[in-house]
């Protein structure tokens, strides 16, 4: 029998501290936290006193006084006689509307790319090996510029569309193209429209639960059930029923030139439509670079076993190696998303308002409140980007590998 | 990144509570330079000429400044400001004093704490158009697309025109001039606006200016001066009294062509005398040489002569005194005495 004797108990010595390497590494980082907040407290209390010194008070009293200037884009309803909160509030939407349709858009063509780039066709293979370095090595800023200085010069401008001897046209009497931006028509919801919204909604749910049965039968009886036609029915016919049936209630609003400008319809305008450009095809080079890495990370392996099984090309890269790859692209996608989300405030670059250009610019210049609205625009970075990264994880944790 | 910000901006805050405490006027002689914040480049106020020496009416004022306070013209470090940059570049040090078109408001003077030197140019803000709009009056720019410089007195004034008449606009805010000049020109914009003096100075610049019209109205004041940091009066005081010396000499009668002759002894004009330091003590108690403002005057001549060699009837941008005149001729020119 052996006794297994316990570590010796009791009698915790100061001196352990130091001499223990349990206790050691605590020690040590408990001395670094303090000398951390040390500092840090110094430097607040040096930067109140410096400011206090040159008469300055941290205050956020000037959010709630009028802005006093214009912005071209709003989303929601801004005067210049609105608050300078608001204004920042308009900015930060206009932010997330770039951010989110450049992440949109890189995705699309960062995919369709990356894939391309493992193309067995030479000429696609190397154009797209063109594009990828050609868009990752020049600084995006660079690309905005370019985008923005050859929109304005090339579209033609409004005036072009005037008179007699327009040199420019409408496109189907209901696109305008023009260096100050795109006008498109706007859908005009009359009354009983919501039927055929509801309607629309209903179909896309029923498409869902259809492709979901049709799985399930792949699943437990070994039945292929077609989806396509189905699917294009379901998205199809209901609304278009419903839209007669109600009367026609969604009309087309076009844009028309009047006066100095086009007026009706939607409006993208030159700043944005070159920024979400710029954005989206800059990014998507990286992004092609991740998805071609998540691809070539599934050995080989992995596609001539499926290939023996049967499956064709398409459904090998869509059942097989996709699938698997997303777990290797997932957490490159997520900083993407956050740099797009950050280099979004390049905007000011072409005159595009976001919240950089907003409170960050004519908020902190017309008051002179840098430190506040400095704190104010990283705060609004950090709880854009995290919340990104947090709803990522999310999405990653979801098709990443389960272990059985 | 955002620790390294914030402590990016603590050092900011913490050098300009450094700086403003120091004597600017010690620091300059000390470095032996002038650093003067200008603008990016508006041909007539300041922009580098062909050999890359700046020029212009704002750089004028630099150069009288910089002869008063080292004697030499030349010892100035132009630092190019856009309407964005310039304050934070004069708070945080980087710019002894700003010489940009820069208008003097109440909140600017109060608010953001700088002191205004005086005016060296009062002006308004107008619009261009061209003239194949046909376009007569700024009331007729309704739903127009108007091009603006961010940061500006100018941004607010358009809000506030456009919105007590009732009628509406596309704002494009841009940097600098240099960026505005493309946009117009190709049509991006229906209109710029600025400073009439701007729009002159920009307008003298186009291939055509004849095909450009400014506008009747002007729609604010803007009395354009050089500022410095609040709380450094010795140096506010040479700014200001050397503004006023080319302004004095004006009304005097020094000119470069004569100054070489009335600063030699004391003639028998007493104010004369007193501003060229041949009697008094004038420049002692600025802290500057008895021949300070005779330097600064013979740096490019009185306010006349700068005026008429960057801006006047006989350049490209063709402005007339008009309100810049001396109080004797119907402008609003009025220095202090020298005594
Ligand atoms: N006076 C106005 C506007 C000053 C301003 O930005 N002026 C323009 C045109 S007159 C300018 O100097 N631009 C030169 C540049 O872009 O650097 C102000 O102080 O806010």
């Amino acid at each position: 029998m052996t006794t297994l004797s316990d570590p010796p108990k009791g009698g915790f010595r100061v001196s352990m501290l130091i001499n223990d390497t349990r206790y050691r590494s605590y020690t040590f980082q408990f001395i670094a936290l303090i000398a951390l907040i040390a500092a840090f407290a110094y430097l607040g209390s040096n930067l109140i006193a410096n400011l206090k010194a040159a008469g300055l008070n941290i205050s956020y009293r000037f959010l709630g006084e009028p802005a006093g200037y214009d912005i071209n884009q709003r989303l929601i309803e801004y005067t210049s006689q609105s608050t300078h909160m608001r204004a920042a509030v308009v900015g930060m939407l206009n932010t997330l509307l770039v951010a989110v349709v450049a992440c949109f858009f890189a995705t699309v063509i960062g995919v369709i790319v990356g894939v391309l780039r493992l193309s067995n066709n030479w000429l696609v293979n190397k154009l797209m090996g063109v594009y990828v370095e050609i868009f990752r090595n020049v600084p995006v800023l660079i690309w905005i510029l370019i985008i923005m200085a050859v929109f304005v010069a090339v579209l033609p401008q409004p005036r072009e569309f005037r008179g007699d001897d327009a040199t420019a046209s409408m496109v189907f009497g209901s696109f305008a193209f023009t260096g100050r931006g795109f006008y498109f028509p706007k859908p005009v919801f009359g009354p009983g429209s919501l039927f055929v919204v509801l309607t629309f909604a209903a179909s896309l749910v029923g498409i869902w639960g259809y492709r979901r049965y049709a799985k399930q039968q792949l699943f437990d009886h070994g039945r292929m059930v077609s989806t396509l036609w189905p699917s294009i029915g379901l998205f199809f016919v209901p609304v278009i029923a419903m839209f007669f049936i109600m009367g026609q209630p969604i009309t087309l609003d076009y844009p028309a030139l009047k006066g100095f400008n086009f007026q009706g319809g939607i409006y993208a305008r030159n700043s944005f439509i070159a920024l979400t450009f710029a954005l989206s095809i800059y990014t998507a080079a990286f992004i092609a670079e991740n998805v071609r890495a998540g691809i070539l990370a599934i050995s080989t392996g992995q596609t001539e076993a499926a290939a023996s099984l049967g499956l064709r090309p398409g459904r090998i890269m869509n059942l097989v190696i996709l699938p698997q790859a997303l777990r290797v692209i997932i957490p490159p996608l997520i900083s993407q998303y956050l740099n797009i989300t950050k280099n979004s405030s390049l905007a000011i670059a072409v005159g595009y308002m976001d919240v950089t250009g907003t409170l960050g610019g004519i908020t902190l210049n017309q008051t002179g409140r840098a430190i506040e609205t400095v704190l104010l625009l990283m705060a609004f970075y950090l709880v854009i980007s995290l919340s990104i990264s947090a709803v990522m994880n999310v999405y990653n944790n979801s098709v990443k590998l389960k272990e059985r | 990144m955002k620790k390294s910000v914030f402590f990016g901006a603590m050092t900011v805050a913490s050098l300009a509570a450094g700086v403003a405490a120091a004597g600017t006027l010690d620091d300059v002689k000390a470095r032996g330079k002038l650093n003067c914040g200008v603008t990016t480049g508006l041909v007539g106020f300041a922009a580098p000429d062909a050999n890359g020496e700046w020029q212009g009416f704002d750089v004028g004022v630099c150069r009288a400044i910089a002869a008063a306070v080292l004697g030499d013209p030349k010892a100035v470090e132009f630092v190019p400001t856009t309407g964005k940059t310039r304050f934070t570049a004069l708070a945080s040090g980087e710019i002894d004093v700003l010489a940009r078109n820069t208008t003097w408001t109440f909140s600017r003077d109060v608010d953001l704490k700088f002191e205004f030197a005086g005016v060296n140019y009062y002006d308004g803000q107008g619009f261009m158009v061209p003239k194949a709009l046909g376009v007569s009056s700024a009331k007729e720019l309704d739903g127009a697309t108007v091009c603006i410089q961010t940061g500006t007195t100018t941004e607010l004034n358009l809000a506030d025109f456009f919105r007590t008449n009732n009628i509406s606009y596309e704002p494009v805010p841009i940097e600098t001039n240099a960026e505005a000049q493309p946009l117009y020109l190709e049509g991006a914009c229906d209109v710029y606006t600025t400073d009439a003096s701007g729009l002159a100075a920009t307008r003298a610049a186009f291939e055509n200016p004849g095909d450009h019209v400014v506008l009747p109205e002007i729609i604010s004041k803007e009395p354009l001066g050089p500022l410095v940091r609040h709380g450094d009066n010795e140096w506010g005081d040479v700014v200001r009294w050397t503004l006023n010396a080319l302004i004095a000499a004006e009304e005097v009668g020094i000119t470069s062509a004569n100054i070489a002759e009335l600063g030699a002894a004391a003639g028998n004009n007493p104010e004369i005398n007193r501003i060229l330091g041949t009697e008094g003590t004038l420049g002692e108690m600025l802290g500057l040489s008895a021949d300070w403002a005779k330097n600064a005057i013979m740096a490019g001549g009185n306010y006349a002569e700068i005026f008429e060699k960057n801006i006047g009837e006989n350049t490209p941008i063709g402005l007339s005194r008009g309100l810049n005149a001396q109080w004797t001729d119907g402008g609003l020119l009025y220095v202090p005495p020298f005594r």
